[in-house]
């Protein structure tokens, strides 16, 4: 029975999407009140039953309903709990259930907290929000009905993918989601512009904590994805270039242009279109994500579910709101005039290049991910492209990219110059070059160019956003929020520059075979294997080692690695063993029975690794802060909206 | 009114992206053949699912081609699949062995009892053993080894007649007919 009133609340809320889209974008067109106030209820409506569905889909999970074909492959009666719950989330079906109700809950938070924007930009919004529900819910409904029967019941599930057992993965999805449909709001914003043909400051303003917000979630999510990547599957790795990490990785590029270029759009009136497009592709990226993930146009290790028949509605659905908001952006865009100019040195410029560079980026790693696909479709065979492409295209716009960042963040606007900022700027380079050459050679005993220009540019980074609040200390300046939260996130962009740089450089990685009493060293540390031991889990059988690290004979750590074999079948798990230190990650993971009392171990010691996450933390807390910025509230921008129009009647 | 070119540009990118997804959804990369194809089929002799005492294995059919489908009472794609593997039964043209993989003795014998055995003789494999030396990662999987011993072809999912006679039945032709 619950099942069925999932199904039927699926239903409904389908209903009510299309009555906001209707309403909204009718009511906007016709100036009709009624209609749009119709479309606002709907939203409400429709998170209300979005949010029966999921809770009717959990409620399955919870109760081991068997009878359940999604919940029969994706549970079993020895999952805990939290497992249980994070199952909803696990495959196809129930992602996509995840999506909806993420995107009814932004929607509903729009219309909430937009009631001081004028009415008919309002609905115009909450209509294209509710055209993207409407393609999601359909999709759902005609192929991948979570709520689907299986008749006879199973006595047994077959168990969620023991990959996703796990409590960084069981909260991986919401967050990365809440960051990908979050960009749905800024591309409802830009289409409503399109539509309605005028750009002006305040829909800069109206944008941006939206789309910081969204960025926010979807930095945790790639930060928590990657962590997850490094301690589960076995590698000790913590980006694999997969197209799967890339598909979440290009909508996050495309917001961090996005939301520098609207700073510039909202202070100046400059990029207007282009801002318009980052906003567009920003929310188009995430949906190709979607479609490269699910449709199977792609191989992964992540693609866990793939079917021709649903990239098919995909690319349908993807034609239409991509190709639309493209061909109206084609349309209406070339109206919208940026009229003042700037100079080179402005902060301006800066944000100009911090756009090219982000996009350069973005562009060749799209490249790389689909190139596969392009060669396939020409018949020209069947290529991979690997993390070397990769490595090599993202590193050279990022290094002049963070070399121009610590420069950009003290330019003023307009003016071209740098004043007193100057000296300042030139000794945090000096310093930083300095202490780089030095750390370099005497923690890690060698100069190496590469890696001494990771170091200077994270130290360029992180001393040129402190001097911000140093210098607004000095002067008495007041640290509003979006300047609090630029210095953290720019912080911590230095921050995970450091990790990236130590990690890439200084890893060390060793595959050993040991019995139990044997010892190997890996950058001065001794890993002895002392014992191995069967662990029984809820739901799964391990191989516990136990390996004692010392350094020049003095005890460091234990660590646990484990092999797990869940009852449910397939390949074993690597849960790997990791003593986290501040300067250094010391990592074991047990590979394979080599028999006669010999298992392989990979182990690693990976410095600085922890920063590339605690960085990634710091640049979502930056965007958070500045999304609470007290200038996007409402009564502040009712009030700025008043003195701009006294203004405009003044000089009239 | 004119557009200007630049402004047309990224609805024309995306036209070409779109061109080529729409050529590569019909390509299904996901069709990546198993590694064991056109090598010799793993060997295995293990109990026999309906007599513990009785040993079944690769080497039942020599000089034969047969098909080996992994199954289980558990998957929800094998009941799919299971009207089909009794047609191709039934038209006697190769031998089915099945793999019952990671299952219960009583409920599988259960299953077969119900709903018909299409197999010559079903493998019992509880802790899947047999199957990883398959390279199998699901239920259910179907294989096709030639006369000489070698796989041929590797169906995951679901078998329909429309698979079979597309993929398979062209593989035993040459056998059968010629």
């Amino acid at each position: 029975m619950i099942p069925e009133i999932g199904h039927f609340a699926l239903v409904l809320s389908l209903l009510l999407a299309i009555s906001q889209a209707v309403f909204s974008l009718g009511g906007a067109a016709r100036g009709h009140t009624g209609w749009m106030a119709a479309g606002r209820s709907a939203v409400v409506g429709q998170f209300v039953f979005v949010t029966v569905a999921f809770g009717a889909l959990t409620y399955a999970f919870v109760q081991r309903d068997f009878s359940v074909l999604y919940v029969a492959t994706n549970s079993n009666s020895q999952l805990p709990l939290l497992f249980r719950v994070a199952a909803v989330w696990g495959a196809h079906e129930g992602s996509l259930l995840l999506w909806s109700l993420c995107l009814a809950g932004w929607s509903l938070a729009v219309t909430a907290f937009s009631t001081s924007l004028d009415a008919p930009f309002r609905s115009r919004v909450i209509g294209i929000l509710g055209l993207i529900s409407i393609g999601f819910q359909l999709f759902m409904l005609m192929t991948s009905n979570p709520f689907e029967r299986l008749v006879p019941a199973a006595s047994e599930g077959q168990d969620l993918n023991p990959l996703l057992q796990d409590f960084a993965l069981a909260i991986h999805p919401p967050i990365l989601y809440l960051g990908y449909v979050g960009f749905a709001v800024a591309f409802a914003f830009a289409c409503a512009t399109l539509l309605e043909g005028r750009l002006d400051a305040a829909w800069a303003r109206w944008t941006r904590p939206w789309t910081l917000a969204a960025w926010m979630f979807l930095t945790v999510g790639i930060a928590l994805g990657s962590w997850w990547a490094y301690y589960e599957l076995g590698w000790g790795g913590w980006w694999f270039w997969d197209p799967v990490e890339n598909a979440s990785f290009m909508p996050w590029l495309a917001g961090t242009a996005l939301i520098h270029s609207l700073a510039v759009t909202e202070k100046r009136g400059l990029f207007k279109s282009w801002t318009l497009l980052l906003a567009v592709t920003a929310f188009s990226l995430s949906l190709l994500g979607t479609f490269l993930v699910r449709s199977g146009v792609l191989i992964s290790v992540h693609a866990f579910a793939t079917d021709p028949a649903r990239g098919i509605f995909i690319l349908g659905f993807l034609v239409a709101v991509i190709g639309g908001a493209l061909l109206l952006y084609a349309w209406r865009a070339p109206r919208l005039k940026s009229a003042a100019g700037f100079e080179i040195t402005s902060r301006e410029s800066f944000l100009l290049f911090n756009n090219a560079f982000l996009v350069a980026a973005l562009g060749l790693i799209l490249l790389g991910t689909l190139y596969p696909l392009f060669m396939d479709a020409l018949e020209l065979g069947k290529v991979s492209v690997g993390p070397p492409y990769f490595e090599l295209v993202f590193l050279v716009p990022m290094l002049p990219l963070l070399t121009l960042l610590g420069v950009g963040m003290h330019a003023a606007w307009k003016r071209g110059l740098l004043g007193s900022a100057r000296t300042r700027l030139l000794s945090i380079a000096a310093a930083a070059i300095v202490i780089a050459l030095i750390a370099g050679a005497a923690v890690y005993g060698e100069i190496r160019p590469l890696t001494t220009i990771g170091f200077a540019l994270a130290l360029w980074v992180m001393g040129s956003s402190l001097a911000i609040v140093v210098v607004r200390l000095r002067t008495r300046l007041p640290i509003p929020g979006a300047v609090l939260g630029m210095v953290i996130a720019h912080f911590g962009i230095g921050l995970s520059t450091l990790g990236i740089t130590g990690v890439q450089s200084f890893k060390i990685e060793q595959d050993v075979a040991l019995a139990v009493g044997d010892a190997a060293t890996v950058g001065g540390y001794d890993f002895r294997l002392t014992a191995l031991k069967d662990v029984q889990g809820p739901n799964y059988l391990a191989v516990e080692g136990e390996v004692v690290v010392s350094r020049n004979g003095e005890p460091v750590t234990t660590l646990h690695p484990q092999k797990r074999l869940y009852n449910s079948g397939g390949n074993a798990m690597t849960e790997a063993g990791i003593e986290v230190g501040a300067g250094r990650d010391l990592f074991a993971a047990l590979g394979d029975d080599l028999g006669q009392g010999r298992w392989s171990l990979r182990l690693q010691y990976k410095p600085l690794i922890r920063y590339i996450w605690l960085g990634a933390l710091l640049i979502a807390l930056g965007g958070g802060i500045a999304a609470l910025d007290r200038r996007y509230r409402r009564s502040v921008v009712a009030r700025d909206a008043v003195t701009a129009a006294a203004a405009a009647a003044g000089t009239q | 009114m004119k557009i200007p070119l630049r402004f047309v540009v990224p609805a024309l990118v995306f036209a070409a992206l779109v061109g080529f997804f729409i050529v590569g959804l019909r390509l299904n990369p996901g069709e990546i053949q198993s590694p064991l194809i056109g090598k010799p089929a793993p060997a295995f002799s293990i109990e026999s699912l309906g007599d513990p005492a009785r040993q079944v294995g690769s080497a039942d059919f020599p000089g034969k081609p047969w098909l080996l489908n992994v199954w289980a009472t558990w998957c929800a794609g094998c009941r799919e699949e299971h009207e089909t593997l009794l047609a191709i039964a039934s038209e006697n043209r190769v031998p089915l062995m099945g793999l019952n993989w990671r299952d219960d003795r009583a409920l599988a014998l259960g299953w077969l009892d119900q709903l018909g055995n299409p197999y010559v003789s079903v493998a019992f494999d509880p802790d899947g053993s047999t199957a990883i030396d398959w390279g199998v990662y699901g239920a259910p999987e179907t294989f096709l080894v030639g006369a000489d011993g070698l796989v041929l072809r590797k169906h995951i999912g679901p078998l329909t007649m429309a698979v079979w006679e597309r993929d398979f039945v062209p593989l035993l032709a040459p056998a059968g007919e010629g």
